[in-house]
């Protein structure tokens, strides 16, 4: 699902973040399907709010907010991405071809998010039911009070993952040594295996699913005692 | 927020064009920090056994010529002033150290922006951009330099709250980030004898810094310091005679990128000011581990 070689090109030397990210909001209601954003320089919110079916694809580096908000679009970047990359994505995919900085796919409620290298600290924080895979290791704080959707680590997460997560599932292949409050490693039952092998396929891994393991809440925190549902 | 940057030059062309690459990644950054900024250039070392005094004074018309004729009379040689926007350099034949304690002395009025045998601090209030034209920083040639762009939390805008700070002879800091414990922190420093000039809380990280090192640490020991006894947020850039120092606080509230090419090593607040540089795209570039010290020197020549 790359860019065509017809693609509409935008060259961020001659036109500005808002040029760009307009001519692709517009292109929504009809208009090219393909395009390539070239010369990034790590500009900030970059495709950010795409609402329609289409292949973007970014030549280079980009700063904060790549991809945010989006919604059916294909984003894939040729490069490494900022702060905050695919944040409170809401549908379709974003692929990025180097390493993420931090909160990656933050507040994410659906789509997937894959990073073909590692991704930095607070990967998935707040996570609603955002997809993320991640080819090599993430920081510290991966999947901070997650409530939904799945974390796919292939290298090894930094300490305190899952802190305080709710219900999203984490699977890493190497080390979780450290994880965060009341999140616990959990059986990887066959559904699991299922779930994951279809994950690592679209996220154009060849990991194997079974050399990974599972953690999630247990649900033990404070918000989990149903005696302290009239506290409020 | 606040922007910082650090460039260390491997190459002549590098060198030679120093000043005009960081004064681009300020231009980048300058959103990050729009209230004043800052550079510390390390260039032409002084003579043996003089140092570079770079002053600033809130006088437009300062007699900069009569403090050199005292400064001639209390040390020895003394270079004509060289006016510098706001700022002086002067390059004085003398030991750092005295020379500062009789500026503070003698001319209290005065703000000792730095002293060393290699180092120019200069900082002033306003657009980043403005900045780097008014002190004619992009025909600069230099080694290193580190610089800074300010969006003030903490304390007021002025131009002795602004970056970098001198943390002692040859060194420096920027800081992006807030220190939460300052106030008792500077209260302990001060009676370790340490001097302060403004309430900043990066003043105080700098003059931790200089503690440490007047205890005889070294600076990666010093750095490491900071992780025990500072509480905040801190992005810090330390730089230093032959190179300089990048520490991240240990949950790496505040973002750097860090870049190494054939031709330099650099460090922002955000890639946007590395894509600036000639070659970036080919460089390898990584984002720094939180609570690790990152250190480059020039080689010394044995």
């Amino acid at each position: 699902m790359s860019a065509t070689a017809s693609a509409e090109t935008v060259d961020l030397v001659a036109a500005s973040v808002r040029e760009l990210n307009q001519r692709l909001h517009d292109a929504a209601s009809g208009g090219p399907t393909g395009w390539r954003v070239s010369n990034p320089n790590g500009a900030h919110a970059l495709a950010a709010g795409l609402d329609a079916e289409m292949d973007v694809e970014i030549d280079g580096h980009t700063g904060y907010y790549c991809a945010g908000m989006n919604k059916l679009a294909t984003v894939r970047v040729r490069g490494n991405v900022g702060v905050g990359v695919a944040e409170n994505m809401m549908s379709g995919t974003v692929i990025v071809d180097g390493d993420a900085s931090q909160s990656a796919g933050a507040t994410g409620r659906g789509g997937l998010l894959v990073i073909k290298g590692s991704a930095s600290a607070r990967c998935g924080i707040s996570m609603k039911g955002i997809d993320i895979v991640v080819h090599g290791n993430i920081g510290h704080a991966g999947a901070f009070l997650a409530q939904k959707g799945n974390l796919v680590v292939c290298g090894d997460a930094g300490p305190g993952l899952g802190d305080s997560i709710y219900e999203a599932r984490l699977y890493v292949r190497g080390s979780a040594a450290e994880l965060g409050a009341d999140c616990i490693e959990k059986e990887m039952r066959d559904e699991h295996v299922t779930d994951l092998r279809a994950l690592l396929e679209r996220a154009e891994s060849d990991a194997d699913p079974s050399d990974f393991r599972r953690y999630g809440s247990a649900r033990q925190l404070y918000t989990f005692d149903v005696d302290n549902a009239g506290s409020y | 927020m606040c922007g910082i940057a650090g460039l260390f030059s491997k190459s002549s062309e590098t060198e030679e064009r120093l000043g005009a690459h960081l004064s681009a990644m300020l231009g980048q950054l300058a959103d990050r920090g729009p209230d004043s900024a800052g550079v510390a250039i390390y260039r032409d070392p002084a003579p043996s056994g003089s140092v570079k005094v770079s002053l600033f004074s809130e006088e437009p018309d300062y007699p900069w010529n009569r403090l050199e004729g005292e400064l001639a009379e209390s040390f020895g040689t003394v270079t004509e002033p060289e006016r510098i926007a706001t700022h002086a350099l002067f390059t004085v034949e003398g030991e750092g150290e005295q020379v500062q304690r009789w500026l503070a002395g003698e001319h209290p009025e005065l703000r000792v922006m730095s002293v060393g045998e290699h180092i120019e601090i200069y900082k002033e209030m306003g657009d980043p951009r403005q900045f780097v034209k008014e002190f004619g920083l992009e025909t600069v040639s230099a080694s290193h330099a580190l610089g800074h762009t300010r969006m003030a939390t903490e304390s007021r805008v002025t131009t002795e709250h602004s970056h970098p700070f001198s943390t002692g002879l040859d060194l420096c800091l920027v800081h992006n980030g807030s220190l939460s414990n300052h106030n008792r922190l500077r209260v302990e420093l001060r009676r370790q004898g340490i001097e302060f000039q403004t309430d900043n809380d990066s003043e105080v990280a700098a003059g931790y810094l200089t503690w440490r090192l007047q205890q005889g640490e070294d600076l990666e020991t010093a750095l490491n310091g900071c992780l025990e006894d500072l509480d905040g947020f801190y992005t810090f850039a330390v730089g230093t005679a032959d190179g300089f120092a990048v520490l991240r606080d240990p949950i790496a509230c505040k973002p750097a990128v860090m870049a190494e090419s054939d031709d330099w090593v650099a460090m922002a607040s955000e890639y946007r000011a590395i894509a600036e540089l000639p070659g970036a795209d080919e460089a390898e570039l990584w984002e720094p581990e939180p609570g690790r010290v990152y250190h480059w020197a020039r080689a010394k020549v044995a």
